[in-house]
């Protein structure tokens, strides 16, 4: 159990940067969720921290000590790979076992660990079989004992739930995090599932283009995005993004159509070109707003998202409660204090001043 | 009820001229073996008359004793059971010569990424396309120079090295997915460690047909025991064995002959049926 410190972390395949910088301070016992599209450099940094790829520059600190130039093996880390990298030859328990028995530890101290280990993930009961007789989940286990066994400073995860179906996914997700609560031990998940992501982690990474888009618990990632990348993926439906005009002293932002919008503070001069964002489940029914042209209802039961068109052609995605809605011409409010304001260049979010 | 005689009569016709095929086959393959353990059973003149009987005689225990223990031939040569040993021990050094060699060549051209790594690689492959033959008087004249002609280091040292079996097993590596390596260094395995405990029982099926294929292969080697041994304690069942059939009108003990070529044969045929198993194994699937 330890602290994580990243500072600054630069890595270059060749003339290809893929992190432009990456900072980060994990505290003790903190589950720490990096997410991202794929190419966006997150497992990268992970395998960095983990010593399987050498940064660039930087400084990777585990328990206050500097770890940037030690091998894997002399970080004391453990690591659940995506597609759990069992040894096929060896059974459950050798490859549980494997770790410690290189490390040295007397053998009834492997025994006990592995046993302890093994019947906090429900698979004592397997430790005799090879990992090709074992179903999805059960591998999965045994990933996750063979880094249990280790008592490690720091576990690793990448991506370690994309191999199981949806159903498993779910439940090892849930497990994963109880494990973790319990056993305390500072944590790294790698994962591109947003849903997993925001479930999982006491704070997110959200990782873009090789930066660290934003650092912060998940529902301050959802409440407050830093910027309309966050904003667009975190959320689903995804955000919608309505271009404006600042005006009325930078309160009010007016879009194509003629359609002006009050914002929740003043969000720059007038004139100022702005993003605004709005979750489709904030959009309400009523007059006064927008009217899109309802294309395409889908009913989830006690809830229905409805995909249409505003008149000047952009997409509008809004998820009302109700199975029942017809096709066709509707009008949609937008309550003021659930509107996100970007700035139109940058994609930069901006705060609201009162 | 008609279409489905047809049938029956297709299919009774089909098994018939494929079996018809599969017998004329092993009848063809079979035969001179069949010769040849029928010629060991009977006595040298009944063969030296010409014609060759198709029933076995009875002279198998005396002709295999003399094989055994005399030899035959015109210079009434080495016995056969010192050629056996001779050649099993140049065949098992051969086969795990270039076992060792070629997988510890592989883990290097495969896991470690060194300067010149692939000159290494480039120049094992080139070997490939020079057979023995075309270097064998270099090679003889090394052995020269190195005092190592008959000796049964001089007979096994040139034939260990193996473009072969190395390009085999690196291909084999290549398919060992990265996660291992990088889950072995996690867990504090050391190169060392990763090839026992990973690398190599994971190769063990590739092994062992690649150990049938190079003992056979080290077991009919002719040309270069032919050139490098000319002691005859030292001298090889295959070479031998053509020895011991002289030229032009000598009198050939053909029926020694015969059962010393059944001799030369069993080695080889035991190691095909005890291995059998994990050949096939070796050539078909990975244990991933």
């Amino acid at each position: 159990m330890a602290t994580l410190y990243l500072q600054d972390i630069r890595k270059s395949f060749g003339p290809t940067q893929v992190l432009h910088g990456v900072s980060l301070d994990v505290a003790d016992g903190e589950m720490i969720v990096i997410v991202g599209a794929s190419g966006c450099g997150k497992s990268t940094l992970l395998r960095i921290v983990a010593g399987l790829e050498t940064q660039t520059s930087g400084q990777v600190v585990i328990g206050g000590q500097d770890v940037s130039g030690l091998e894997p093996a002399d970080r004391d880390v453990a690591m659940v790979f995506q597609n759990y990298a069992l040894y096929p030859h060896m059974s459950v328990f050798g490859n549980m076992a494997y770790g410690l028995k290189i490390r040295g530890v007397p053998k009834a101290e492997i025994e006990r660990r592995v046993k302890e280990a093994a019947e906090l993930l429900g698979i004592g009961a397997l430790l005799e079989r090879r990992p090709r007789q074992l179903s999805g989940g059960q591998r999965q286990r045994v990933a996750m004992g063979r880094a249990i066994v280790r008592e490690p400073k720091l576990f690793l995860f990448d991506e370690p739930l994309s191999n199981l179906d949806a159903k498993l996914r779910v439940q090892m997700r849930a497990e994963i995090r109880r494990l973790q609560r319990r056993l305390g031990v500072t944590s790294l998940f790698v994962t591109h599932d947003q849903v997993e992501a925001m479930t999982l982690g006491d704070r997110l990474v959200v990782m873009h283009g090789g930066h660290a888009a934003q650092i912060a618990t998940p529902m301050e990632i959802w409440a407050k995005p830093a910027d309309t990348y966050v904003a667009g993926f975190i959320g689903s439906p995804a955000m919608n993004f309505l271009r404006g005009t600042l005006s009325h002293g930078g309160v009010v932002a007016t879009l194509p159509g003629g359609v002006s919008v009050p914002l929740p503070g003043r969000a720059g001069a007038d004139g100022n070109e702005v993003l605004i964002g709005i979750r489709p489940e904030h959009l309400r029914p009523g007059v006064g707003g927008l009217s899109p042209v309802i294309e395409l209802v889908e009913p989830l039961g006690s809830e229905s998202v409805l995909h249409g068109r505003l008149p000047d052609g952009s997409p509008l995605t809004a998820r009302l409660p109700g199975a029942v809605h017809p096709e066709g011409a509707l009008a949609l409010t937008l309550p003021p204090e659930s509107l996100h304001v970007f700035d139109a260049g940058s994609g930069k979010r901006i705060e609201a001043v009162a | 009820m008609d279409l489905a005689e047809k049938t029956r009569r297709r299919r009774r016709r089909e098994a018939v001229v494929t079996h018809l095929c599969l017998i004329l086959g092993v009848l063809i393959f079979a035969f001179p073996i069949y010769l040849t353990i029928i010629g060991s059973t009977h006595d040298v003149n009944t063969i030296g008359r010409g014609d060759v009987p198709m029933v076995p005689g009875g002279e198998a225990v005396a002709n295999y004793t003399q094989a055994w223990e005399a030899g035959g031939g015109r210079y009434m040569g080495t016995p056969a059971g010192r050629m056996l040993a001779n050649s099993l021990v140049m065949a098992l050094l051969i086969a795990f010569g270039k076992i060792a060699i070629s997988l510890t060549s592989a883990y290097a051209v495969v896991f470690f990424r060194f300067p010149g790594r692939m000159v290494c690689f480039w120049l094992i492959f080139i070997t490939l396309m020079l057979p023995v033959e075309v270097r064998i008087i270099p090679t003889f004249q090394v052995m020269v120079d190195l005092q190592l002609i008959n000796t049964m280091t001089g007979l096994v040292v040139p034939l260990i090295a193996s473009a072969t079996a190395t390009l085999l097993f690196r291909q084999f590596f290549l398919t060992i997915p990265d996660e291992y390596v990088e889950a072995a260094k996690i867990d504090g395995a050391g190169p060392l460690r990763f090839f026992r405990d990973v690398v190599l029982p994971l190769s063990v099926t590739n092994v062992a047909a690649l150990f049938v294929i190079l003992f056979i292969y080290g077991w009919n080697q002719y040309l270069w025991p032919l050139l490098i041994v000319n002691d005859r304690s030292l001298e090889t069942i295959v070479v031998g064995l053509t020895k011991m059939i002289g030229g032009g009108d000598s009198q050939n003990e053909w029926n020694v002959i015969m059962a010393t070529a059944v001799y030369a044969l069993l080695p080889p045929v035991a190691v095909v049926l005890l291995m059998q198993r994990w050949f096939v194994k070796g050539l078909t699937e990975t244990e991933k």
